[in-house]
């Protein structure tokens, strides 16, 4: 069947159909689950009745934070847009020096959490505080989530295109604007939804730098008056505008996702040449050091001077143990929600239709929710159904699954997208079953874009905090525990070592995750389908 | 060869994941600990909690968070909580719950312990220390007979760009509540506009007031007490140039603020969690945060053998019924309005 004859027979039935019960099936109960918090909220909103739920929504309060935390999310998203999209060609496509080095350094701003972020850079630059300060740290701790997907994209798409705009005349910059940055568009697009519903969720670096974001609202909202309603009709609303930058960035990357993905001719990839940066090179190589000066260097600087300071000895049994302890939650974490994002990425990958778009959206809610929100809704819905989980491992990994489930449903949507149906077709034709064919065929093609996914759930469970602080069983510690724990009582010589460690424990996969990306094109956020 | 060990790996790692929760679920029992949520740091409060098992007679189990945050937990969690006893920082927290109904009245001979005001009116929780609102200022620049001693002199213009303070902290936000709940909202706003306009200092946390008063760069500074004596303990009294003044008047400058206990209404451990609060009021625990925390002893008889604390009983402060100090929203606005926040 032509690729055509495939998307005219997909347009004619709805997906559903065709996707057999057992996945169908699954990919609902997932959606379900990841909707739970939401349930929660709706009937939290509303316990003391329509009214009072209206009167909190329409208040002149909900609008500013709302424009605040949009024009935030905003700046950040197309100032990640520019950095990843820009860093990205420079270390795929260009002659920077070392650029081997920088692809794997541009990377590792991921593994610092916005918390450790923020308190570095409002310690050394307490005029920082407000709007500015919250954007220059969550831009740099989040530009990899474009960073990635784009380098991945670079790296797959046809040099080809660009080859024939280059003989028909235009130049590198012309070339750049009119097919790269095309080729790109979706992967850096499917990035910066991620940035966004980060940044709206966020709440470590707007508390730090003082700015009164939506997640703040809701803080305080549980803070200063302990009235849990105001607070979920803000989650609402917040749920509500993931749910609207979503569906405008499926719009948008929907419309550019076929430019040059089609290759020009056809057999295997083949690497596109180096294009030389000339006389911009000395100023490319300065904006990457630069890059790297403000995303790792100020806070790992700020690390070692508090490192330097801690005058007492490390407790190195508590900090192994809080490491270990860290490993097991983040990793039962990604293991579960890549489990979790296998239906719904297979869906989405092979029946595009209404179920899968409907799974796949309900898969973002949690995400743009701040932990403390997805955490007390496990807390009211977890010591109710399941007395046995409450506080214990499993409970506090489910909780992660439902915040993290969009970056490794991305994750297993492109790996599985990239494997070619026509081998599936041939086990089938073989006599194995779906299910078999599944296991067999498409997992293990698709397994390292799916690994890349664990990685980049396992290090954003391993900055998680409210929410840990919530569900983990009683006297377990990660490090991120450890950490807040000393800070709030302002050790921070004695907090440093576990910063430290939870920075390189979180690097290692994104590490792992820049070779995957550097090395066989693989796109994470999902954006080249 | 790589493919089948995939798939086996995969269908391993699914079985493991489902297989998880339900053998938890099945080995979890009721818990016969007795299970402590501490909004009380660890770091503060551990070596005093640890002898809460031989004290009780009970094992004891103690999550540690944020006094907030667990206030809000406690009220998800419901009648259905597994926690026995609330150690919070503040007495706002413990107000909360018990405007839910979720924390018992303690025995009379518990709250008898303390003096009137350290204890909730309806009884629903004790104070286990206290920490006073001081004004650390530098010997050299003020002399302590020139400090302010109301609040009205807090905001006479002679102290324009000399005074430190926190705005985003706790203490300091219980501070101003504390003006609103005891002057109303009017006095505070303009209490407020005056500090602003008096060009305050602004630091991060008391810690940094502090040590800019002790170098001289800010005259006065608003802190609490313990930070102040935590600094003469760690670098020696002849070293730190800084001194504190108790206000000891009737208003806000004053305030005394307190850390305490309640006992969860459904608790299954209410007579080991009533003897855990009293264990907290014994002389132990008393000179513990006496010494340990340099906080005030709520007890009177006790007092500190290594930190010189003027006696609680000399430091009068405003009559103020604490648990209004969890009404913080209201103060967090007028901060915004003030353009102190």
């Amino acid at each position: 069947m032509t690729p055509g004859g495939r998307r005219r027979l997909q347009g004619a039935l709805p997906g559903v159909l065709r996707a057999s019960p057992g996945l169908a099936g699954a990919g609902v109960a997932v959606g379900v689950a990841a909707l739970l918090p939401l349930g929660y909220l709706v009937a939290r909103s509303f316990d003391r009745g329509t009214d009072v739920a209206f009167s909190l929504l329409w208040r002149e309060r909900t609008l500013e934070l709302l424009v605040r935390s949009a024009a935030l999310a905003g700046a950040v998203t197309a100032a990640c847009l520019v950095i990843g999209v820009l860093s990205a060609w420079l270390i795929v496509r260009s002659d920077l020096p070392g650029r081997r080095i920088f692809g794997v350094l541009f990377t590792l701003p991921l593994a610092v959490p916005s918390y450790v972020a923020g308190f570095t850079w409002i310690s050394e630059l307490p005029e920082l505080a407000g709007f500015t300060g919250a954007f220059l740290v969550l831009t740099l701790v989040s530009y990899p989530y474009v960073l990635l997907p784009v380098v991945a994209a670079l790296k797959s798409s046809d040099p080809a295109v660009e080859e024939v705009a280059r003989s028909l005349g235009k130049g590198a910059v012309r070339t750049f604007f009119l097919v790269t940055l095309r080729q790109v568009r979706p992967a850096a697009l499917a990035g910066g939804l991620l940035v966004a519903l980060y940044v709206l969720s966020d709440f470590g670096a707007v508390s730090l730098m003082r700015f009164e974001a939506f997640t703040v609202g809701i803080y305080t909202s549980y803070r200063a008056s302990f009235d849990r309603t105001p607070a979920a009709v803000l989650g609402c609303v917040l749920v509500a505008v993931a749910v609207a930058i979503t569906l405008v960035e499926r719009r948008a990357r929907g419309k550019a996702a076929t430019f040059g993905q089609a290759r020009v001719g056809a057999g295997a990839a083949r690497e596109a040449g180096v294009v030389p940066l000339g006389k911009a090179r000395p100023a490319a190589l300065a904006g990457a050091v630069a890059l790297l000066v403000l995303a790792l260097g100020v806070p790992v600087a700020s690390l070692v001077h508090w490192l330097s300071i801690g005058r007492r000895t490390v407790d190195l049994p508590r900090l192994l143990g809080a490491a270990w302890s860290t490993l097991e939650v983040s990793g039962l974490g990604a293991l579960l929600t890549v489990l979790l994002a296998l239906p719904v990425g297979v869906l989405a990958a092979r029946y595009p239709g209404r179920l899968s778009r409907s799974v796949e959206l309900a898969s973002f809610a949690g995400h743009a929710l701040p932990g403390i929100t997805v955490g007390l809704a496990l807390v009211f819905l977890g010591i109710r159904l399941l007395p046995g989980l409450y506080q214990e491992t499993p409970l506090l990994v489910f909780a992660y699954a439902v915040l993290f489930l969009p970056l490794a449903v991305g994750a297993v949507r492109t790996g599985v997208a990239a494997a070619p149906v026509r081998l599936e077709e041939v086990s089938r034709s073989l006599g194995k079953r779906r299910l078999e064919t599944r296991l067999r065929v498409t997992f293990p093609l698709a397994a390292p874009g799916i690994a890349a996914g664990a990685a980049l759930v396992f290090l954003t469970c391993a900055k998680e905090l409210p929410a840990t602080l919530l569900l983990r069983p009683t006297g377990t510690d990660t490090l991120a525990t450890e950490l807040w724990s000393k800070t709030e009582i302002g050790s921070f010589g004695a907090a440093a070592p576990y910063a430290a460690v939870l920075i390189v424990v979180a690097a290692v996969p994104s590490v792992v995750l820049g070779h995957f990306l550097r090395t066989r094109a693989i796109d994470p956020a999902g954006g080249n389908r | 060869m790589a493919r089948s060990f995939l798939s086996k790996l995969t269908a391993c790692a699914a079985a493991v994941a489902l297989a998880v929760p339900l053998v938890t679920a099945c080995g979890a029992s009721e818990s016969d600990a007795l299970v402590i949520y501490s909004g009380r740091n660890e770091g503060l409060v551990k070596p005093i909690l640890d002898k809460l098992q031989a004290a009780t007679g009970t094992k004891v189990e103690v999550r540690y968070g944020g006094s907030a945050e667990f206030a809000s937990q406690l009220l998800e969690e419901g009648d259905n909580t597994d926690a026995d006893l609330f150690f919070s920082q503040d007495a706002g927290a413990l107000g909360a719950l018990a405007q839910a109904g979720m924390l018992e009245k303690l025995p009379q001979d518990v709250l008898d312990l303390v003096p009137a005001g350290f204890h909730a009116k309806d009884g629903t929780w004790v104070a286990t220390s206290a920490r006073a609102r001081v004004i650390a200022f530098d010997p050299k620049q003020v002399k302590e007979a020139e400090l302010p001693a109301t609040l009205d002199e807090v905001v006479d213009p002679k102290w324009k760009g000399k005074i430190g303070y926190a705005p985003t902290n706790g203490s300091w936000q219980a501070f101003v509540t504390s003006i609103r709940v005891l002057k109303g909202d009017d006095y505070a706003r303009q209490w407020l506009a005056k500090f602003r306009a008096n060009e305050p200092q602004r630091f991060e946390n008391n810690i940094a007031i502090l040590g800019a008063v002790n170098a001289g760069q800010v005259p006065l500074g608003l802190i609490n007490h313990y930070y102040y004596f935590e600094k003469v303990a760690e670098e020696g009294a002849q070293n730190v140039r800084a001194k504190i003044h108790f206000a000891r008047g009737a208003d806000s400058l004053s305030l005394l603020n307190v850390a305490g206990v309640g006992v969860l209404e459904n608790s299954n451990k209410a007579d080991a969690a009533r003897k855990a609060a009293a264990f907290l009021l014994s002389e132990e625990a008393q000179r513990y945060f006496a010494d340990g925390t340099a906080e005030y002893p709520v007890v009177e008889g006790v007092a500190s053998t290594e930190h010189d604390l003027p006696p609680l009983s000399s430091l009068k402060g405003p009559d103020i019924d604490l648990s209004q100090l969890s009404s913080l929203e209201e103060t967090l606005k007028l901060l915004q309005e003030a353009g102190l926040s």
